[in-house]
C-alpha cells in the first residue's frame, strides 16, 4: 500500500473533470442564447437567467474544493449522516416549503430557491454503497433486498408526497446499481413487462389486452396438459390459477389506476406520447415546438443566436428541461449528437473507473452515478426529441439552475474523490 | 452476460436511437424546413405605388389619392366618450358597438379595421382628437383616381384580394389591392409592382423584436409602371356621350397600327362610382342591373349578326376566289329565289329592278340578290358545298372574325363563322348554298362583336392586313415591342381586290345609306347595316326593331380611323350608327364639329331610345314590328 500523495489534483481523474467543463460551458452558452432578450446583452448582468447561472457555475468551484479536501473515507464513514440528513431536509419541505406550481419542492431564500430533491439523489447514492458494500451483505437474501428498497424508496416516497414524480422516478436507476451487484433480474424483467402491457392497455383497450393474454395463456396450458398429462396438472394447478388471477388483477387494476387515480394531465401526457391525441396547441405544444426547433435545425445549425424559434421563446422552459432543443436549432445535428456523444463519453468513463475500483463502496457509487446521470439523460433527450412522455427533470449539467447544477456537481466530485483514492485502498 | 455489460448495453442502445432520432428529425425532417415561413419570422409589406394610367395625348386617366382607414386594437383601448366619438365618425352607437364586437371577435390584441375609407374632411376632424381614443389609429390606404369620368369599361377597377386569390396566388395576402377588370386586371402585373419585404424576427407573443438575419432577406419594393393607352380620351368621352340614352357599342381602330382609339360601351358609368367608401353601394346598383348591364362592355361581348357589312367579305372573297370580277352583273327582281317553294325568297330593297347590277352598285345599294349569287357561286364553286364553305370559312377567319382576336382586354367572346363541318353535322351533308343563303348578307349563323367588325374594317382600310387591336401603347413611356401587336397579319385576299371594294364603300356615304351623313372635306368610307333580331313571348317569336350597325373609315387614302359601331333596337343603319359615325370621324381628324354639322350633334345627343327600352322589357309586344 501507497502512502497517499499530498497532491489531490496529480490524482484526479482530468478527463471527467473535461467532460465536465465542456458540458457545463457548452450548456451556459445554451442558457445564454435561450435566455437573452433585446434589450439586454450584457453578459454580467445577474437578474438575467443566462447571469445569475454564472454565479450558480463559480460557485461550484469552492464546492469543488471542498469535496475534493475530504478524504476519501470521510464520505463512506458519514454516508449514513448524509442520507439521514438529506430525509429531514425533505421532510422539512412540507412545513416549510414554498409551493410552486402545486408542489413544495422548493426552499424559498428570498434571492435564490433550493430544490433538495436535486441532492437527495448522490446521498443516497452514497447511503446504497455504504449498505451494499458492507461483507456480510448479500442481495440474494429478500430481507437485505428489503433493506435496500427502504433506502432507495424512503427519499423516492418523500418526493412523490410534495408533489414531483417526476423527480421520483429516478431512483428507479438504483436497479441497474442492485443488479450489478447481484440483484436478479427478474424485478427490472417484471417492471418491463407490466411497462409494456400498461402502454398496450392505453393503447387498445383493457378488454382486448384481457382478452388476448387469456386466450394465450389457456392455450398454454391446454398445451402443457397435453404434454404432461394429469401429473402436470396436479403439481402445478395453483400456478395455473393464481396466472390467471395476476392477468385479471393487473388489467382491471391498470385500467383503474389510469383511470380513477392518474391525473388528466399524466393521462394527455401518455396520450400525445403515444399518438393517440394529436395536440399542437394545448398539451401536445411543447414537443410540438420542441420538435419542430430541434428539425429547423437541419444538418449543421443555424449558428450561436441565430436560431430564431429559439430567440423568439417559442419553446416553453427552453433554458431549463428543454435546452437540447437550443442546442438542436443553434448547432444542427452535428452538435446535437455531439453532445449525445459526450455524455455517452462520460457515463462510460464513470463506469470504467467504478469497474476498476478494488474499493466495492466506490465500484457502488461509481455505479449509482452512472445510472443517476442516464436515467437523467435518457428521460430529459428523449422528451425533448419527443420518444418519452413529458417529464420535467433537467439535463445534467445543462439545465438553468443553481440546484440541479450543484447538485450533480456534488453527485459527480465525490466519484472523482472517491475515484482519486483508489489506488491507496487497501 | 456479465451483470456488468447491462448498464453499458443501456447507454450504448440510447445513444444510438437518439442519434438515429436526431438524423430523422433533423437530416430527413429538417431538410423540408422552410425557414422563412415559421412562427418566428414575420413578413411585413412595404407596398409600392400603384403605375397611373395615361391615354395617347398623355392625359391622365388613372392616378391614385390617400384614404384614411380607421384601425382599432381593442385591449388597447379605453373607455372614451362614444357620443363624441361617434358623431366624428358620422356613425350611431349601435354602428359602434357592432363593430366594436367585431374587432374584439377577431382578436383584441390584433389591430384591425374599424371605419374604412374615412372621407377627407372626417380625417382632419378626428386626427385632432383622435388623442383622446387609446387603442384608435389612423392607416393610410392608397386608393385609385379618375381624373376623367369616361373609360370605366376599358380601365377596370381594383379591389380586395379575397382568400381564394390568397391561396391560389402567392404573391397576394387577403385584404391587398389586385385589378379586376379592365387594363387593371390585365396588366396588373406591370401596374402593382412589386412589393417589399421585410423579415422581422418576432416571439412567441407576436412581438417583433428585430430583424430578421439582419435583413438578408429583405427586398425593397419596386414601383408600379405607368402604362401608356392607346386610347384618345377625348374622342372616347365624345363617343360615349353620343351614345346617351342609347344602348350599343363602337370601337374605333387606327388601321396603320391597330391601336384602338375608343372603345365604348353604353351604358357606362363613373369609375369614379367604384372607388371609396361609395363603392359596396354602387357595385351593387351596377353588377346587379342585368337590364341594361352597365357592367357588359358591348363593344368587346355583344355578338350579333353583322347585317350588311359582311358584305363586303362576300364580294372580297368571291373576287379572290375569281367568281366574280368588278364587272360582274347580276339582276334584282326586288329580291333572290333560292328554292322552289313559294317561301324560299330573300327580299331585298335595293330598288333597281331588272336591271344588271355591278359590284359597286351592289354593295352601294345594299343588294341581297347580287351577294346571295355570289355566296351561292363561292360554296358551290367545285360542287362541293362543305369544301366550298370551308375556303369562306379561310377567308373569313382570316379578318380575326369567329374567334378571339387576341387584343389586350379581359373580356371578349369569339363570334360564330360557321365552316362545313357545321353544315354537314347540322343537316346531315344534305346542303348546299341556298341552304344557308342568309350568310350572304350577314345573317343566319355568322355572329360578329363590334371589335372584330372594326378590326375587318381596318383591314380593308389597309387593302388586306391588319394589326391585332391593342390598348397598350407604351409601358413606362416605351413603346410596346409585343411581336403580337407590331407585327401586320395578311389576309387572304389580295390587295387589287380592295380597290372596287373600297370605291363602293365610298359610294355609300357619297350617294347610298349614308348621304345624309356626309363630312365636308372628309372621304368617309362606310357601310351601314341593319341586323333583325326577334324575342320569344308565349312560345311566338316576335321581331323587334332591328340593332342599327355601321362600319366605315377615314379619309379614303391613308385612313386614320376605322370603326365599327352597332346601336341596339336603333332601326336602320343610316338613322342612328350613320350621323354618330360621321360625328366621331370629323372629331377625330378635325378636332371638333363644324358649324355646319352642330345640328346633327345635338339631334344625337338629345335622341333617346329610352322608351324603346322600357317597353322592350314591359311590353315588347307594342313596339313589334311583325311576328314570325
Amino acid at each position: 500500500m501507497r502512502q497517499e500523495r499530498n497532491n489531490i489534483f496529480a490524482e484526479i481523474d482530468w478527463i471527467l473533470v473535461g467532460l465536465f467543463i465542456a458540458l457545463v460551458g457548452f450548456g451556459w452558452m445554451n442558457i445564454y442564447a435561450a435566455s437573452k432578450n433585446e434589450e439586454n446583452t450584457q453578459i454580467l448582468d445577474f437578474t438575467t437567467k443566462y447571469g445569475k447561472q454564472i454565479i450558480w457555475i463559480a460557485l461550484s468551484l469552492p464546492m469543488i474544493i471542498i469535496i475534493l479536501f475530504f478524504n476519501a473515507k470521510f464520505y463512506e464513514r458519514f454516508s449514513g449522516i448524509f442520507y439521514l440528513l438529506s430525509l429531514l431536509i425533505l421532510i422539512l419541505l412540507f412545513p416549510l416549503g414554498k409551493e410552486i406550481n402545486g408542489a413544495k419542492s422548493w426552499f424559498n431564500f428570498g434571492f435564490m430557491g433550493l430544490q433538495p430533491s436535486e441532492f437527495a439523489k448522490a446521498f443516497t447514492a452514497l447511503a446504497v454503497a455504504k449498505l451494499l458494500s458492507d461483507r456480510q451483505y448479500n442481495l440474494g437474501l429478500v430481507k437485505n433486498q428489503i433493506k435496500a428498497f427502504i433506502i432507495i424508496f424512503t427519499p423516492a416516497f418523500l418526493i412523490i408526497m410534495q408533489p414531483d414524480a417526476g423527480s421520483a422516478i429516478i431512483y428507479l436507476s438504483f436497479f441497474f446499481v442492485l443488479n450489478r451487484e447481484g440483484l436478479t433480474l427478474n424485478y427490472i424483467l417484471f417492471g418491463f413487462i407490466t411497462l409494456l402491457i400498461f402502454i398496450l392497455i392505453i393503447l387498445f383497450g383493457h378488454l382486448t389486452i384481457l382478452t388476448t393474454l387469456l386466450s394465450l395463456l389457456t392455450i398454454g396450458v391446454v398445451y402443457a396438459i397435453y404434454k404432461g398429462g394429469k401429473i402436470f396438472f396436479r403439481f402445478n394447478w395453483y400456478k395455473i390459477l393464481g396466472l390467471y388471477a395476476i392477468i385479471f388483477l393487473f388489467t382491471l387494476g391498470t385500467e383503474y389506476v389510469y383511470n380513477d387515480i392518474f391525473k388528466q394531465h399524466q393521462r394527455d401526457r401518455f396520450e400525445v406520447l403515444l399518438g393517440l391525441k394529436i395536440d399542437k396547441s394545448n398539451i401536445g405544444y411543447n414537443s410540438y415546438q420542441s420538435e419542430l426547433t430541434i428539425s429547423s435545425g437541419g444538418i449543421s445549425g443555424k449558428g450561436f443566436l441565430q436560431g430564431d424559434l429559439t430567440q423568439g421563446d417559442f419553446v416553453p422552459e427552453q433554458h431549463t428541461d428543454y435546452i437540447f432543443s437550443t442546442i438542436g436549432e443553434e448547432w444542427g445535428f452535428l452538435g446535437s449528437t455531439l453532445v449525445i456523444i459526450l455524455f455517452l463519453l462520460l457515463l462510460y468513463r464513470i463506469i470504467y473507473l467504478a469497474e476498476s475500483h478494488t474499493n466495492k463502496f466506490g465500484r457502488i457509487y461509481g455505479y449509482g452515478v452512472a445510472s443517476i446521470l442516464f436515467f437523467h439523460i435518457a428521460i430529459n433527450i428523449g422528451m425533448v426529441i419527443g420518444l418519452m412522455p413529458t417529464i420535467g427533470i433537467p439535463l445534467p449539467f445543462f439545465s438553468y439552475g443553481g440546484s440541479s447544477l450543484w447538485g450533480f456537481t456534488i453527485l459527480l466530485f465525490i466519484f472523482i474523490r472517491l475515484d482519486a483514492h483508489k489506488d491507496y485502498d487497501w | 452476460m456479465k451483470r456488468r455489460y447491462l448498464l453499458y448495453f443501456f447507454i450504448t442502445a440510447m445513444g444510438l436511437i437518439y442519434i438515429v432520432r436526431l438524423f430523422q428529425l433533423q437530416v430527413i425532417k429538417g431538410s423540408n424546413y422552410d425557414p422563412i415561413h415559421n412562427s418566428a419570422v414575420k413578413i411585413e409589406y412595404d407596398y409600392p405605388e400603384r403605375g397611373y394610367v395615361y391615354d395617347r395625348n398623355n392625359k391622365l386617366l388613372v392616378a391614385n389619392q390617400l384614404s384614411y382607414d380607421v384601425m382599432i386594437q381593442p385591449n388597447q383601448v379605453r373607455p372614451l366618450d362614444t357620443l363624441e366619438f361617434c358623431n366624428l365618425l358620422k356613425i350611431d352607437k349601435e354602428n359602434f358597438l357592432k363593430r366594436f364586437r367585431r374587432a374584439e371577435n377577431y382578436a383584441t390584441y390584433l389591430p384591425s379595421v374599424f371605419l374604412k375609407q374615412l372621407a377627407k374632411e372626417d380625417f382632419a376632424f378626428l386626427q385632432e382628437k383622435l388623442h383622446k381614443y387609446a387603442g384608435f389609429f389612423i392607416q393610410k390606404r392608397v386608393i385609385r383616381e379618375y381624373p376623367v369620368s369616361a373609360a370605366a369599361n376599358v380601365l377596370g377597377y381594383i379591389s380586395e384580394v379575397n382568400e381564394a386569390l390568397a391561396k391560389e396566388n402567392k404573391y397576394y395576402q387577403a385584404g391587398e389591392l389586385v385589378g379586376k377588370d379592365g387594363i387593371e386586371r390585365q396588366y396588373e402585373d406591370y401596374l402593382r409592382g412589386i412589393k417589399g419585404k421585410k423579415y422581422l424576427q418576432r416571439n412567441n407573443l407576436n412581438k417583433v423584436t428585430g430583424a430578421y438575419l439582419d435583413g438578408k432577406y429583405d427586398t425593397l419594393p419596386e414601383n408600379g409602371k405607368d402604362l401608356t393607352l392607346t386610347l384618345d380620351i377625348e374622342l372616347q368621352a365624345y363617343a360615349q356621350t353620343l351614345m346617351n340614352g342609347k344602348r350599343g357599342g363602337i370601337v374605333a381602330l387606327e388601321p396603320e397600327t391597330g391601336e384602338i382609339l375608343a372603345l365604348v360601351t353604353a351604358p357606362s358609368y363613373d369609375p369614379n362610382m367604384l372607388v371609396g367608401r361609395k363603392r359596396s353601394k354602387n357595385s351593387i346598383l351596377l353588377f346587379n342591373d342585368t337590364i341594361s348591364k352597365p357592367s357588359y362592355d358591348r363593344g368587346l361581348l355583344a355578338a350579333y349578326a353583322p347585317g350588311s357589312p359582311f358584305k363586303m367579305m362576300n364580294a372580297l372573297i368571291g373576287l379572290e376566289e375569281n367568281v366574280i370580277n368588278h364587272k360582274t352583273t347580276f339582276r334584282c327582281y326586288n329580291g333572290y329565289r333560292y328554292g322552289k317553294k313559294e317561301s324560299d325568297f330573300m327580299g331585298c330593297h335595293c330598288g333597281v329592278f331588272g336591271k344588271p347590277i355591278n359590284l359597286k352598285t351592289a354593295i352601294a345599294k345594299s343588294c341581297n340578290s347580287y351577294f346571295s349569287n355570289t355566296y351561292k357561286r363561292i360554296v358551290e364553286k367545285n360542287n362541293n358545298p362543305s369544301e366550298g364553305l370551308d375556303s369562306w370559312h379561310r377567308h373569313v377567319s382570316s379578318f380575326g372574325l369567329g374567334d378571339y382576336l387576341g387584343y389586350d382586354l379581359p373580356a371578349g367572346s369569339p363570334g360564330l363563322i360557321p365552316d362545313g363541318k357545321y353544315y354537314d353535322k347540322r343537316y346531315k351533308y344534305a346542303w348546299n348554298g341556298s341552304t344557308n343563303i342568309s350568310n350572304a348578307i350577314g345573317q343566319g349563323e355568322i355572329l360578329t362583336t363590334p371589335i372584330q367588325l372594326a378590326n375587318f374594317t381596318a383591314a380593308i382600310a389597309n387593302k388586306g392586313y391588319f394589326f391585332t387591336p391593342h390598348i397598350l401603347k407604351k409601358v413606362n413611356k416605351k413603346p410596346i415591342q409585343d411581336p403580337k401587336y407590331t407585327i401586320a397579319k395578311k389576309t387572304t385576299i389580295n390587295q387589287k381586290h380592295f380597290t372596287p371594294v373600297i370605291e363602293a364603300m365610298h359610294e355609300v356615304f357619297k350617294s347610298g345609306t349614308g348621304k345624309y351623313n356626309q363630312v365636308k372635306g372628309i372621304e368617309i368610307c362606310g357601310k351601314t347595316g341593319t341586323a333583325e333580331n326577334f324575342t320569344r313571348i308565349n312560345g311566338t317569336k316576335i321581331q323587334l326593331p332591328d340593332h342599327s350597325i355601321l362600319v366605315a373609315f377615314a379619309p379614303k387614302k391613308n385612313p386614320k380611323i376605322a370603326l365599327a359601331i352597332f346601336v341596339e333596337n336603333g332601326g336602320y343603319g343610316s338613322t342612328i350608327a350613320a350621323p354618330v359615325t360621321s360625328l366621331i370621324i370629323e372629331k377625330y381628324l378635325t378636332g371638333q364639329i363644324s358649324k355646319e354639322n352642330k345640328y346633327r350633334e345635338k339631334r344625337m345627343l338629345s335622341l333617346s331610345l329610352t322608351d324603346i327600352y322600357d317597353k322592350l322589357h314591359q311590353k315588347p309586344e307594342e313596339i313589334a314590328s311583325g311576328t314570325k
